[in-house]
């Protein structure tokens, strides 16, 4: 159900995200939707679909690979890793998000710094 | 992955999507249902959790497209379906724009090979040609005398040279032949700015008549001769009984045009004292800044002043400057021109056409349009559907017509006899290089925006919702019938031009066959004979010769009469003479005029009429008194009323003992060509004046070009060592004359334009009338029904085809009577306002449209009433 107050992830986030979570470890498209919500005590509001234009930009820019296999479960998957590409772009994706992020903090909350 | 790759590994990445999303929901489903859902709950519970399955597929796809070009592409197949729907009105426009663009482009490839693509010299518009004027004409020949002291004395030229351009007899293993070519003076080809391509130029000097003889070979006689092998130079050729060494190969790209076609150039040695032997042409380079003007005051200046210092020779010898490209294509551009101006003509007809067409199906799709604007297409996406179309069908139509103008191109270089083809390189070598391609594509662009601008501009109309209704047609029907009508007005206007213009060069053509030639031009075989000096010493020799020629030939089963001349008839009408009456006083001025060496039945072999007095015979030879015979212009111009016969002439110059007695008048015969009146000429007896180069005309009793090989035959059974040249027959003579084949060609071409104009017309014709009688069927069907009878409605039809005829032929008369001032240098005999031509051509196109709209009237009288009313 998507939160009426929720509002849409900026431009990238998903990826980030997506990244991320491959980088702990491979998975398949539902899981990977699975972890994130869990992750993020269901804060984020993720359409499970939206999670495919993503994808197949990851795959497109060669940050992730992907190859069909079964899953523990038994079942056709498509399971998802992160390329070493895909790793560098998440470093400098990170350092970038944070800096923004400590960026907006000082604006809102003069005064009060986080660490650097 | 590069996007080659991408496009074949598209169908594959869109199947495991698909398949991805499809287990995602399963899984998802199954999660559910463990969670206690039914399976229906689940299902629909994972699809609301996935989102818009749909678009989110479709956005998942867009990763790896590129939209616009997908969507264009897409356009461009709906076209393509749109287009095989409406098959016929697909293959009309194509076909009529691909017959209106391939003349263009044909046209324009000869335009611009001959007309706009500068001459292959350096700084071409600054050569000039120097030619001897005299009171018979500005382009006779200049002597070497004269030709050294012009160099010497003018201050125009940057550089002066000179070029002869009759050919050689070339001696080979198997007799002598004529091998085409020319004599130049040591600087020619500098001064053309062209550098040989292998070897090495002439030197200054190397024209001496003590140089040794040396040779440059065209770079297609170096390829037929000698294979194109580089061990050519230092080889002889023996020419002309000399041998010449050959020094260097022509460019490839070369070519001069007065002199092709030439494949041996040679210095000219033949330097020769007499001031009053010409038989040069001049060439010379205007210094920077001179002007033609400039140049051909000092050249009269000059003039002046030799006629002063060698009165004998220059009192009445002249000389005139043309430049080069005048000389190269003068004859060539009006025509050339003209149909360039038929081909556009023919293009603006069939644009006509299209667009008619393309508005008549714009107005049917109307329902189409509207429900699609209904369903929420924008008018932008309209718009560029109309476009693609457009684009499509302008894109065929180019493809086809470019390959049409390709046929053409081959072909009408291929019809030219291939003599006129060798005397004008810039026919040749045409091919789709870059200035014709961007031609095509000016007019590839200009229809496609004519293609596209038609149906956008009729939508604009605002249509849209008048489509949607029936009543609306009616009224949008009247609006499309009037621009229907008054297009095709334009194009029958148009077609009405291109024919008055065949017409009157058809008419033109007729008038230069019918005249006169003074000979009987059927079953008259001819050739030249050119005995070689070395063996043929002395008028004895020669006249022993032509005896024998004479005497083997008329032996021959097949020959009803054979006789000889020096030069024949229907030519340049070069080779001539100043003469005096003997006993007339000197009026000072030169009375230069064609003379002629002919055996004794010259004049009866070629059936000319005597007008007075003899012909020749045998008995008049060298020691008989010196006889003459008179054309009918030399005794109109220069004896006045007198009775020429009787009368003594001499030549200018020459001692009392050569005057020669006047013994006939005979008809005039056409020395030059047959677009330019007769020339004063004077014929003299063979025997009384040999000479080793002459040539032989037999009226044949079977067909002459059939007896030409055994003529030939028996000649060399003579002596092998003689050279023949230039076999044919006399019609092929006249039929491949330069002025009867300009004339022919122009009438033939404008002709097929004109063909092809009144059929696209008259096509167009019938298709506004049929499609107006289609939008009136109700109204035909209500007056039917309230008592109009059949013949009423052929009168309604017919009248309102009968008012468009009219105002096209009208405008049309108007236009080409304009149109026509700009032909009258290549009318022959015919006035630029023949009413003749006028009245027929008038009636021509009047009833072919006519009976175009016959058709559509008889189809409307048929009309059922109860079903025209019932149909809507």
């Amino acid at each position: 159900m998507t939160n009426p107050n929720a509002r849409d992830l900026f431009p990238g986030a998903l990826e980030m995200m997506i990244l991320e979570s491959l980088r702990r470890q491979p998975a398949h498209g539902y899981a990977l939707v699975q972890h994130i919500q869990q992750r993020s005590n269901n804060l984020l509001q993720v359409e499970e679909g939206s999670l495919y234009p993503a994808l197949q930009r990851l795959l497109k820019a060669k940050l992730v690979k992907a190859e069909w296999g079964v899953s523990s479960t038994n079942r056709r998957v498509r399971t998802y890793e992160i390329t070493p590409a895909g790793l560098r772009h998440l470093e400098e994706e990170i350092t970038s998000f944070e800096r923004m992020f400590e960026g907006i903090a000082l604006v809102l909350n003069p005064g009060k710094s986080t660490a650097n | 992955m590069s996007w080659i790759q991408t496009i074949f590994r598209r169908r594959r990445i869109y199947n495991d999507l698909s398949e991805e999303i499809r287990l995602h929901l399963e899984e998802r489903t199954e999660d559910l249902m463990r969670q206690g859902m039914s399976r229906k709950d689940a299902e629909q519970a994972a699809r609301r959790a996935f989102g818009n399955r749909t678009s989110l597929e479709q956005r998942s796809r867009e990763v790896w497209q590129w939209p616009l070009a997908e969507s264009i592409l897409s356009d461009i197949r709906y076209a393509l379906r749109q287009l095989f729907k409406s098959r016929s009105f697909a293959v009309t426009v194509v076909l009529t724009m691909a017959l209106g663009i391939g003349a263009a482009v044909a046209i324009f490839a000869f335009v611009e090979n001959a007309l706009i693509r500068p001459l292959p010299y350096n700084h071409p518009s600054r050569l000039t040609v120097i030619f001897g004027s005299i009171p018979l004409g500005p382009k006779f020949h200049l002597s070497f005398p004269d030709y050294y002291d012009l160099k010497k004395m003018n201050k125009v030229f940057s550089s002066f040279e000179a070029y002869d351009a009759n050919g050689f007899m070339l001696t080979t293993p198997t007799g002598a032949v004529q091998a085409p070519g020319a004599r130049v003076t040591a600087g020619f080809f500098r001064t053309l700015g062209i550098l040989p391509v292998l070897g090495r130029d002439f030197l200054a000097g190397e024209d001496k008549p003590s140089a040794p003889r040396t040779v440059i070979l065209s770079y297609g006689a170096w390829q037929k001769r000698y294979g194109g092998r580089k061990d050519v130079l230092g080889q002889t050729v023996m020419l002309d009984g000399a041998a010449n060494t050959i020094i260097g190969v022509l460019p490839q790209s070369f070519n001069f045009a007065p002199a092709e076609p030439a494949e041996f150039w040679t210095a000219e040695h033949d330097e020769g004292p007499c001031r009053g032997c010409h038989w040069l042409f001049g060439l010379g380079r205007l210094k920077d800044g001179v002007t033609i003007e400039a140049a051909q005051a000092d050249m009269t200046a000059i003039a002046q002043q030799l006629a002063k210092q060698y009165p004998d020779s220059n009192r009445t010898q002249g000389e005139a400057v043309f430049p080069l490209s005048e000389v190269v294509l003068g004859d060539i551009r009006p025509i050339l021109l003209l149909l360039m101006a038929g081909a556009g003509l023919l293009l603006l007809i069939a644009c006509v056409n299209a667009a008619n067409l393309l508005l008549v199906r714009t107005r049917s799709r109307m329902r189409e349009i509207a429900v699609r604007g209904a369903l929420g297409a924008s008018r932008k996406r309209l718009v560029r559907q109309f476009v693609t179309e457009g684009l499509v069908l302008a894109a065929v139509s180019t493809a086809l017509g470019l390959t049409i103008a390709d046929a053409a191109m081959r072909l009408l270089t291929q019809l030219v006899p291939e003599q006129i083809l060798a005397g004008m390189p810039y026919l040749q070598g045409l091919s789709l290089n870059l200035p014709v391609i961007g031609f095509t594509l000016a007019i590839a662009i200009a229809a496609a925006s004519l293609f596209s601008l038609v149906p956008v501009l009729s939508l604009s109309m605002d249509e849209m919702k008048a489509g949607l209704t029936e009543g609306g047609r009616a009224a949008a029907g009247t609006l499309w019938r009037k621009l229907g009508a008054n297009l095709v007005v334009i194009e029958l206007a148009t077609a009405m031009v291109l024919l008055v213009v065949a017409g009157l060069l058809g008419k033109s053509l007729y008038r230069l066959l019918q005249v006169d030639p003074g000979l009987e031009p059927n079953n008259l075989a001819m050739l030249s004979v050119s005995a070689p000096r070395e063996s043929y010493q002395g008028d004895a020799k020669v006249l022993a010769l032509h005896r024998e020629v004479l005497n083997r030939i008329a032996a021959l089963p097949g020959v009803h009469m054979v006789s000889t001349v020096n030069k024949l008839p229907v030519g340049d009408g070069d080779f001539t003479t100043t003469f005096v009456i003997v006993g007339q006083p000197n009026d000072g001025v030169d009375h230069e005029v064609a003379f002629r060496q002919v055996s004794p039945d010259y004049f009866a072999t070629l059936q000319t009429r005597l007008l007075e007095g003899r012909f020749f015979t045998a008995a008049d030879d060298a020691s008989k008194p010196h006889l003459a015979l008179i054309n009918h212009a030399l005794a109109q111009k220069y004896f006045g009323g007198k009775d020429p016969v009787g009368m003594q002439i001499n030549y200018d110059g020459a001692p009392p003992s050569s005057a020669m007695l006047v013994v006939g008048l005979i008809q005039d015969i056409r020395e030059g060509q047959l677009d330019v009146p007769a020339r004063p000429a004077f014929y003299v007896p063979f025997d009384q004046s040999p000479h080793g180069y002459f040539s032989v005309v037999a009226r044949t009793s079977i067909d002459a070009g059939s007896m030409l090989p055994t003529i030939t035959e028996t000649i060399h059974g003579i002596d092998p060592g003689i050279a023949i040249s230039g076999a044919a027959t006399m019609k092929q003579r006249i039929h491949d004359a330069p002025a009867a084949y300009l004339h022919r060609a122009s009438a033939t071409l404008v002709g097929g334009f004109a063909a092809l104009a009144l059929l696209l017309s008259v096509v167009g014709l019938y298709g506004v009338i049929a499609y107006s009688v289609g939008q009136r069927t109700r109204e035909i069907g209500v007056r039917m029904a309230l008592g109009a009878q059949k013949i009423t409605v052929y009168r309604m039809v017919l009248g309102e085809a009968s008012w468009l005829i009219l105002i096209g032929i009208v405008i049309g008369l108007l236009g080409s009577i304009g149109s026509a001032t700009f032909l009258r240098k290549l009318l022959f005999g015919t006035q630029a306002w023949d009413g003749f031509t006028l009245v027929s051509v008038a009636a021509v196109l009047g009833l072919s449209a006519l009976a175009a709209s016959y058709f559509p009237a008889r189809r409307a009288a048929s009309v059922n009433p109860v079903e025209a009313l019932r149909a809507e």
